[in-house]
């Protein structure tokens, strides 16, 4: 079995009245894509907003490597190297492409004191962005503003600035999502290069990629976990069927 | 507000006119009589005032409406301070008093980050009227009358004159010194790891967070900074008027900053003193009896309506102007704000 990085166990969240996320308990391991499915407003990017620490949980417990980070804020859990993508792309887009990534490289090496000393020039960053550009499909594009990116390329940018924190698990929350074929081909192919040194948590509506990459699948239905199994035995289920898959064969 | 973009290495051109500008002001009482030396020193301390602001508005996108009460305070300090009947020396002064900004910038923005947007505007509003209303109804302040500084401070060492700030001369180059060594001392910071991370911030914060940077700690060093920048614009104002009333602290000096860096175009240091210079040749304009005749009593009237035709016919400010005639000429599209 391989190493658990991040564990949540009975993650709950409660928006008043409502609950987002019930009870629901995952474990993410390095070399393995977890894939978690639902339709919307089935809990799905709340469960990520609770992993990244960007929303509490009211209930439950998120562990990494065995510690207990339920109580650490979302920018203390990204530098223990809990990376995260957003559904919609974040990017900071009248910035360069190296610059998007030398930044979030420059997460892990803040040094904000050292007033003096040019950010552009740091030899611990800028090499580090350069890499995860590189491993993003990125390499071609270092100097071109990232406002004018593709769609597609927004999403390696996304992809390529978690990695530039050096990240052991990512969150993925809709990598896939407005791409064309070609454009979900590369992604998939990068999420699988990815995955042998990673724990990968993937949010995404794409059954035919989820299928084809996820190594375990979580299925949600109104905040709760309806089945957890190999991505076979999760398409087998008739419960699932019914709930969600429609017959997808 | 126009966005921080990368490439934090100034270029070519943004030096040498820098270093024109530099040169010029250095250059400018060769050519001008007391008139101009003492409204050119004014307005470089509203330049240093502006410029901490910019760090906070066009740097950190952190719209703060209390800068007047960095700048009153601090000028109220180095009255306050300085002993009665001797010269204080600026040596220790300057520090103290930029202390006093910088502490009421901390104590301000701890409390204040913890909201955003128009409430972050408003609270910040709060927190100098606050401070406005301490100067205006206490002893401490003098009350409406203020309180002035009967002997100005001096730089010396031990019994050795270097500047006496009564002298109009020496103040000016005292105060060119400081816009100069802000403006280097912010060029550096906006390009450092710190003054990247605060465009990152300004940009996007919430991804800055899930990146892994605690925000509040930069944006919370970045209000103490500007606090600081704007107290030393107070104690030079206070050495130079040789008088403090709580008109330094009022929110219509907050607005007038504000409107500054609006005005020379948010996101460029320039900009920043760009807009102080113009904002001051617009009021004497506007003031000017000998152009405007009776209508001079109006002057906030027209001041007001340059204002805005500025804005609307230059969304990037003043230092827009060269990119937006290089497109005319050359008939390409811009960049949209």
């Amino acid at each position: 079995m391989n190493e658990v990085l991040l564990r949540a166990t009975d993650v709950t969240r409660r928006f008043g009245g409502l609950v987002a996320v019930d009870s629901v308990s995952l474990e993410l391991q390095r070399g393995a894509v977890h894939a978690v499915i639902g339709t919307n407003g089935a809990g799905k990017s709340t469960l990520i907003n609770i992993l990244s620490g960007e929303l509490a949980a009211s209930g439950g417990r998120v562990e990494l490597r065995g510690t207990d980070i339920t109580g650490w804020p979302q920018a203390r859990r990204a530098r223990a190297g809990v990376g995260r993508s957003y559904q919609r792309t974040t990017i900071y887009p009248t910035f360069t492409v190296l610059e998007n990534c030398r930044l979030a490289a420059q997460a892990r090496h803040q040094r904000p004191w050292a007033w003096w000393a040019d950010a552009t020039a740091c030899t611990v960053s800028v090499p580090a962005a350069r890499d995860a550009a590189a491993r993003a499909g990125l390499a071609q594009a270092l100097d071109q503003s990232a406002g004018t990116l593709s769609h597609g390329q927004r999403r390696q940018l996304e992809i390529a600035m978690c990695l530039a924190t050096a990240p052991e698990v990512l969150l993925l929350d809709e990598p896939l999502a407005g791409m064309g074929a070609e454009e979900t081909e590369r992604m998939l192919a990068l999420l699988a290069e990815l995955k042998a040194g990673h724990a990968i948590a993937l949010v995404e509506h794409d059954m035919d990629a989820v299928f084809r990459i996820a190594d375990r699948i979580t299925v949600m239905v109104n905040g709760a976990v309806l089945a957890s199994d190999t991505p076979e035995a999760v398409r087998r289920n008739p419960a699932v069927q019914a709930a969600y898959l429609g017959g997808h064969e | 507000m126009t966005p921080p973009r990368s490439g934090p290495r100034p270029s070519t051109p943004k030096i040498a006119s820098v270093a024109i500008g530099a040169l010029a002001l250095a250059l400018w009482p060769l050519v001008t009589g007391s008139f101009g030396v003492d409204l050119v020193t004014k307005t470089m301390i509203y330049a240093i005032v502006a410029l901490s602001l910019e760090l906070l508005v066009g740097a950190t996108g952190l719209v703060c409406f209390g800068q007047a009460a960095f700048f009153g305070l601090a000028a109220y300090a180095a009255v306050r301070l300085s002993p009665e009947g001797a010269a204080a020396s600026l040596l220790w002064l300057l520090p103290v008093a930029m202390g006093v900004g910088a502490g009421y910038a901390l104590f301000m923005g701890a409390l204040s980050l913890r909201t955003k947007g128009v409430y972050f505007i408003m609270v910040t509003l709060a927190f100098a009227q606050m401070a406005y209303y301490v100067v205006h109804d206490t002893p401490l302040g003098g009350g409406t009358d203020g309180i002035y500084l009967y002997v100005k401070p001096v730089v010396a060492i031990g019994s050795m004159l270097l500047l006496d700030l009564d002298k109009p001369l020496p103040l000016y180059y005292l105060v060119l010194g400081c816009l100069g060594a802000t403006f280097i001392f912010l060029a550096l910071l906006l390009r450092s790891r710190f003054g990247r991370a605060l465009a990152g911030i300004h940009v996007n914060e919430q991804r800055m967070r899930a990146t892994g940077f605690s925000t509040y700690p930069y944006k919370l060093a970045a209000f103490t900074i500007s606090g600081a920048i704007a107290g030393l614009g107070g104690v030079l104002f206070a050495v130079k008027d040789g008088f403090v009333n709580p008109e330094l602290l009022s929110w219509h000096f907050s607005g007038a900053v504000l409107i500054m860096i609006i005005l020379g175009g948010l996101g460029h240091l320039r900009g920043a003193v760009i807009g102080a210079f113009a904002f001051a040749l617009l009021q004497e304009l506007f003031k000017s009896e000998a152009i405007f005749g009776a209508f001079a009593k109006h002057w906030l009237l027209g001041l007001g309506m340059a204002i805005i035709a500025s804005v609307a016919l230059l969304p990037r400010g003043l230092i827009g102007i060269g990119e937006l005639l290089t497109h005319r000429l050359r008939r390409t599209p811009r960049v949209p704000v």
